[in-house]
């Protein structure tokens, strides 16, 4: 059933990533450790985008993931050096959010096992469609009055409130 | 099949000796990335002598002349003094990432060789997002330096790391929007399709402004004068890099020439027309002597600006990018785009079938080329504005304050 050539196995080197670095960064107590894992795993995941013949949406991944907020998170941390070397578990809440946690996990495996062993499971290993879809379509999409110009602008817009909201925050009040 | 055995049909070459074909195309593919990974490391050799000779004669010194004729062999004897200096980890550095900096430094330069077209024929990864690619690898340029300013444990690295984020962060905005516009022009994000879409005419020509925005974004992406303030001898000894000695200091410093020299290549193949020049159509081979030759201008003429100009302050530098750079490049674009429709409109641009005309290419390179000289003019107005401003702030304060007394913000 699994065969065993160059995909599968560059399969398996960023599936081991994303899990490992997901791993590392909840476990390590040194913050920037738990960062640089974090962008191990983000890069496993640009590395599926490849894999599913998807160059712009890996390309994309590694410049908004690791370039912008991944970045961003290891400025704020080192801004903050002595919590750089925690020791100490501080969260007390670790009993809660590991059932979070394990629920949002069961409810993502029952989304991945019920299309493939469920009762349509035959069909899951064709192709939902055989359209090739290259960056021209996906940019053409994004601003096509049919296609997803609402949402596109819907998130700019949000983008942008952000970003007046922090200059806000950021500036002083005696100006 | 009696062919001759060579490079370029080297994977019969193989299985003709019997071997199996996946394989003889794994060795193929495995030697064309160590070909394009090797040329580089190869060219940093040479481009640190080119680099202090014209450092040196820009200060009216000699530069290296003792080894070799005219110094040509200094690096190699300074290389061959690096392997055999001590190598010293800092106490309280995080060993493995310490280690793990320099090489990150320097695979993320090589990687963007992959992309690069020497000729119609030859280029590592002709890939389909080629200008993404390009950003996407510099920002992970980033994680580098900030891994290597903290992990030293060492606090001037720290405070060039810090630095390094802000600058490099802040220079990514007109960078990314200089791009947009040759994109937009070429309407494809490959870097061979870039250089095909300048058969007719140089982008250098029809968009300067975008031009000159790219190259001085580029010289703050790559930390060089007057935007090397991630090393400021005079204030933080060296930056990030301060702890590091031996090889792996070695590694830090020529990544960081070669990468000055690898966006020149860049600037070359985006905006002067990459491997483009005459009886390149016949001999393919003479593309890589073009592109090498264009490279040449632009890396001399980014040699001799670090070499003349003296370094910005860090609140200029951020000024500078937000206040100046990124509303000109916003503007660039908007001023392009409403320029093509103009064009589209009154049916201007050339046909899919004139694509290496030059008479066909003319009145678009006209029309972009007199909204390009309007904005800058426009911005060296402004400047001029600027600069007179400051200076009669000046001379006031000089004459209305003491003699003497230190000048203050």
């Amino acid at each position: 059933m699994l065969e065993l050539n160059a995909q599968t196995i560059a399969f398996f080197i960023f599936a081991l990533f994303i899990l490992g670095g997901g791993l590392g960064v909840v476990t390590t107590r040194n913050l920037i450790h738990a960062t640089l894992y974090l962008i191990l795993s983000l890069f496993g995941v640009a590395g599926f985008f490849v894999l599913l013949s998807a160059p712009f949406l890996a390309s994309v991944q590694v410049l908004v993931y690791i370039g912008a907020i991944a970045i961003l998170i290891v400025f704020a941390v080192m801004l903050t050096r002595s919590m750089t070397r925690l020791r100490d578990l501080y969260n007390e809440q670790w009993l809660l959010s590991g059932i979070a946690g394990l629920l949002l996990f069961g409810l993502l495996a029952v989304g991945v096992i019920l299309p493939v062993w469920g009762q349509n499971g035959a069909r899951s290993g064709q192709p939902v469609s055989d359209a090739v879809i290259g960056t021209v379509d996906l940019g053409k999409a994004l601003v096509d009055q049919n296609g997803y110009v609402l949402p596109f602008e819907v998130a700019s817009l949000l983008l942008t409130a952000a970003m007046i909201g922090a200059i806000v925050i950021a500036r002083d009040d005696q100006e | 099949m009696n062919d001759v055995c060579s490079i370029n049909n080297f994977v019969r070459c193989l299985t003709q000796g019997g071997m199996n074909q996946d394989l003889a195309n794994l060795i193929s593919l495995l030697l064309g990335v160590v070909l394009v990974a090797t040329l580089p490391l190869l060219t940093v050799i040479l481009l640190i002598w080119v680099e202090r000779k014209v450092a040196a004669r820009v200060q009216d010194r000699l530069g290296p002349n003792r080894v070799g004729p005219l110094g040509l062999l200094q690096t190699i004897a300074d290389a061959l003094k690096m392997l055999t200096k001590e190598d010293i980890t800092p106490l309280g550095a995080d060993k493995f990432i310490y280690n793990l900096a320099p090489i990150i430094a320097f695979a993320v330069v090589i990687l963007l060789w992959a992309i690069i077209p020497f000729t119609p024929l030859h280029v590592g990864a002709d890939l389909g997002i080629g200008v993404l690619y390009f950003v996407a690898i510099g920002s992970i340029g980033t994680i580098k330096i900030m891994v290597a300013g903290w992990s030293s444990n060492n606090k001037y690295a720290l405070l060039g790391a810090f630095r390094t984020i802000a600058q490099l962060l802040s220079y990514e905005v007109p960078l990314v929007l200089s791009l947009l516009v040759p994109v937009m022009l070429a309407g494809t994000l490959s870097m061979q399709g870039l250089v095909f879409a300048q058969g007719g005419m140089w982008y250098v020509v029809m968009i300067p402004v975008t031009f000159v925005i790219f190259v001085i974004a580029n010289q703050a992406e790559v930390g060089r004068a007057p935007f090397d303030l991630l090393e400021a001898e005079s204030e933080i000894i060296a930056g990030y890099n301060i702890e590091y000695s031996g090889f792996k200091w070695g590694i830090f410093m020529a990544s960081e020439f070669l990468h000055a020299f690898t966006v020149a290549v860049l600037a070359a193949v985006i905006f002067l027309g990459g491997w483009w020049g005459p009886f390149v159509d016949q001999v393919p081979a003479l593309g890589f002597v073009y592109l090498g030759l264009k490279t040449t201008v632009i890396y001399l003429f980014g040699l001799v600006l670090r070499a003349t100009v003296p370094r910005i302050r860090i609140d200029q530098l951020m000024a500078f990018n937000w206040k100046f750079l990124v509303p000109i490049s916003i503007w660039n674009v908007l001023i392009v785009a409403l320029l093509l429709q103009v064009a589209k409109g009154l049916n201007l641009m050339p046909g899919p079938d004139q694509v290496n005309n030059v008479i066909a290419h003319l009145p678009l390179t006209i029309l972009l080329l007199a909204g390009n000289l309007v904005l800058g003019f426009y911005v060296l107005t402004r400047i001029r504005g600027f600069g007179r401003a400051q200076r009669l702030a000046d001379e006031a304060r000089r004459s209305g304050a003491v003699v003497g007394a230190p000048a203050g913000d």
